[in-house]
């Protein structure tokens, strides 16, 4: 689950790392209002929507007067915008967040996301801020300094200490960086963080440590031990038919082509989606049923699938495991009638009493081709549907 | 003989009351498997079909030799299941739970560091090793029937395309020695080399099928592996192809960031480590025959 900045600089506040004062603002005369009440000549007006990239879209504006903050924000509210992380659609910003302007001397970078070689989280470190991280990572590897995160005691002193060095943080800034670094390991641990980023974290031309920019996304099988995070969550910024999804179990997500999927096994979805294009056509989406699929399911992914009016044809891939492939049979046939299924619709069984299942579908009066692999099932509807231009 | 178990292995169900762990393990009786007790915390001197049920893994392995438990308990409850069988010695600990939090599991493998036990998972099918066209030892929530015993080995990160690697080598008139099912998460107890190093060196298993998806890093490691170490035939597939970057792709482990962790990279990986990668799920059985040479 992703959260906007203002509230991850919440939580930073919370925990100890100094933000700029700020103000969550949904209108423009409240973002002129932030401004007097902020009281400083100099302040930003950043647009509030979960993609990064915001400065070059226009999403980030320097303002030094309360009229000029107005209009800044008029200019960005209620309008998409497009970054290289949203699509070409874009995300229409519903909030800004009127932060306090800052001296900047140095920008520093500073992030925790997990490691799959370690087995923990490791907080990542460099002294060259305000960059892409992974552009410096696959060209100079060295600039950035790491240091593993136990699970339980959070970042040592001795990390900490090692980290600032590495920055070079010396005297006051650093016993500055290195209570920010510490605070971070800390909210990253305890609220089941997947990626925690500031960037930058900067040193000002007064000589303190302070997150400028912050972004932080949590594992969503641990929110359900911090629903005060939970209750952070924005639908206006997810795909309504991935939230519809995620409410009765299912994995959805969207994509731009025109053949709907619904697989069981999320693994058996990704490759049926991988098949898809091999064989010329182009999935609307990924839909995992989930290992066991049941009628209820079934009916349930048709009707968010049909719900994307892209959608041109359907491919079902299922792998009945334990469900027998005669059971899955009468829920997709019944599935097809309750949704009164218009467009081509090809269907892959496998698994037990495959036979009987596939004398099922054929036998029933939903117009359905059966296939008998993987690759067979795709051949069948991109030529059902038409191959992609 | 096949790898971690055989027809001789003595099962454990933690969470035995609970609707999976029922379910699946009259599944896994059915089929042959010794599951020889339950745990359910407050529930010992019940039984579930006969099967008596133990309020800790300590006592469970103490009255019945067990050495194998499989873990069916809630998410919530999961990191807790697994560091109890590792304090009571057990040698495999097959955990099957989906949505375990990850930073649960990073303390979870923090616990485990310096025991002997094996984790399994979680977020996985689990592990089976056919004994006869009909029997076996299955630890998990796959469907026994695609089974069958033979030579080739299966290990994978997904659940569903497992079962389809193992039909097809079963439809070639192949069989399995052991297929594992590694999970999809990204921290978990058993990566690809562990699993590659013990089919290499099984003399029952002749080649290999390894099932990858997009994200992390485990499959160029195993690629690593494969080059420096692997004398038997492997036949590769990786899901996710042609996944958007930046979505997770319902495994919490399966996402592309940052431009890492492409199914092009671990493809290129895979070959010029010697793997027969195929592009389709579909031709899995058949490209395993034929690189054993049938």
């Amino acid at each position: 689950m992703n959260i906007h900045e203002y509230q991850a600089k919440e939580l930073l506040a919370r925990y100890g790392v100094p933000v700029p004062d700020g103000i969550v603002c949904d209108t423009a005369d409240q973002a002129a209002a932030a401004f007097e009440k902020l009281g400083a000549p100099l302040a930003v007006v950043k647009a509030q929507i979960h993609a990064g990239g915001r400065g070059k879209a226009g999403g980030v504006k320097l303002v030094r007067s309360a009229a000029e903050a107005r209009e800044k924000a008029a200019a960005m509210l209620g309008k998409a915008m497009v970054t290289h992380q949203t699509g070409p659609e874009g995300r229409v910003v519903r909030k800004v967040y009127v932060t306090r302007g800052s001296d900047i001397a140095r920008e520093l970078y500073l992030a925790i996301a997990v490691d799959r070689a370690t087995n923990a989280p490791v907080m990542m470190a460099s002294a060259e801020g305000g960059v892409e991280i992974e552009v410096l990572a696959a060209e100079r590897p060295e600039a950035i300094h790491k240091a593993r995160i136990h699970p339980m005691k959070g970042l040592l002193p001795f990390q900490t200490r090692r980290l600032a060095k590495g920055l070079g943080l010396t005297g006051e800034q650093a016993k500055q960086g290195i209570k920010a670094m510490s605070a971070l390991a800390k909210l990253f641990v305890e609220l089941d963080c997947s990626l925690a980023e500031i960037n930058p974290l900067i040193v000002t031309e007064q000589g303190d440590v302070v997150a400028l920019d912050a972004k932080i996304n949590f594992d969503s099988n641990g929110l359900y031990r911090h629903p005060d995070v939970a209750a952070m969550r924005d639908l206006n910024e997810e795909d309504p038919k991935e939230v519809e999804a995620s409410k009765h179990g299912l994995s959805y997500i969207a994509l731009d082509g025109n053949i709907g999927c619904m697989v069981n096994g999320a693994g058996l979805a990704m490759s049926t989606m991988d098949v898809i294009q091999l064989k010329g056509g182009r999935p609307a989406n990924f839909l995992d049923v989930g290992g066991g699929a049941t009628k209820e399911q079934v009916t349930n992914a048709f009707k968010i699938l049909l719900s994307d009016t892209n959608v041109k044809g359907v491919l079902v891939n299922i792998f009945g495991g334990i469900m027998k492939c005669d059971t899955i049979a009468e829920g997709v046939i019944a599935a097809a009638h309750d949704v009164h299924l218009s467009v081509p619709l090809v269907v892959r069984l496998e698994g037990t009493n495959v036979e009987r299942g596939r004398q099922l579908l054929e036998a029933s009066d939903v117009a359905l081709q059966t296939a008998s692999s993987l690759d067979d099932a795709a051949e069948k509807i991109v030529a059902l549907v038409g191959k992609a231009r | 003989m096949a790898i971690l178990i055989d027809g001789n292995t003595k099962v454990i169900t933690q969470g035995i009351t609970g609707k999976h762990g029922t379910f699946h393990t009259l599944q896994a009786k059915a089929y042959g498997t010794q599951v020889v007790a339950g745990v359910t915390p407050g529930k010992a001197g019940t039984e579930v079909e006969g099967i008596p049920v133990f309020d800790s893994v300590r006592e469970a392995k103490a009255a019945t030799g067990a050495t194998t438990s499989v873990v069916y308990v809630p998410a919530a409850f999961t990191a807790d299941s697994i560091c109890e069988a590792v304090d009571a010695g057990m040698d495999l600990v097959v955990a099957i739970t989906e949505g375990v939090p990850v930073l649960d599991m990073a303390w979870v493998r923090d616990y485990m560091a310096g025991s002997k036990t094996r984790l399994v998972g979680p977020n996985c099918p689990g592990v089976i090793t056919p004994v006869t066209a009909e029997t076996g030892c299955k630890i998990g929530i796959m469907p026994a029937y695609i089974h069958k015993p033979g030579r080739v080995g299966i290990v994978s990160r997904s659940g569903t395309l497992t079962y389809e690697a193992v039909w097809q080598v079963t439809c070639e008139g192949l069989g399995q020695s052991t297929c594992i099912g590694i999970g999809g998460d990204p921290i978990n107890g058993t990566n690809f080399v562990d699993v590659l190093r013990l089919f290499n060196d099984d003399p029952d298993t002749d080649g290999i099928i390894m099932i990858g998806e997009i994200g992390g890093s485990a499959e160029e490691e195993a690629a690593d592996f494969i080059k420096a170490h692997v004398k038997k035939p492997v036949v590769g597939f990786i899901a996710g192809a042609t996944a958007p970057k930046g979505k997770r792709m319902g495994h919490a482990g399966a996402i592309i960031s940052g431009g890492k962790g492409t199914a092009a990279d671990k493809q290129a990986a895979l070959r010029a480590a010697g793997v027969t990668v195929v592009d389709t799920p579909s031709i899995m059985g058949r490209a395993i025959r034929e690189v054993l040479g049938g």
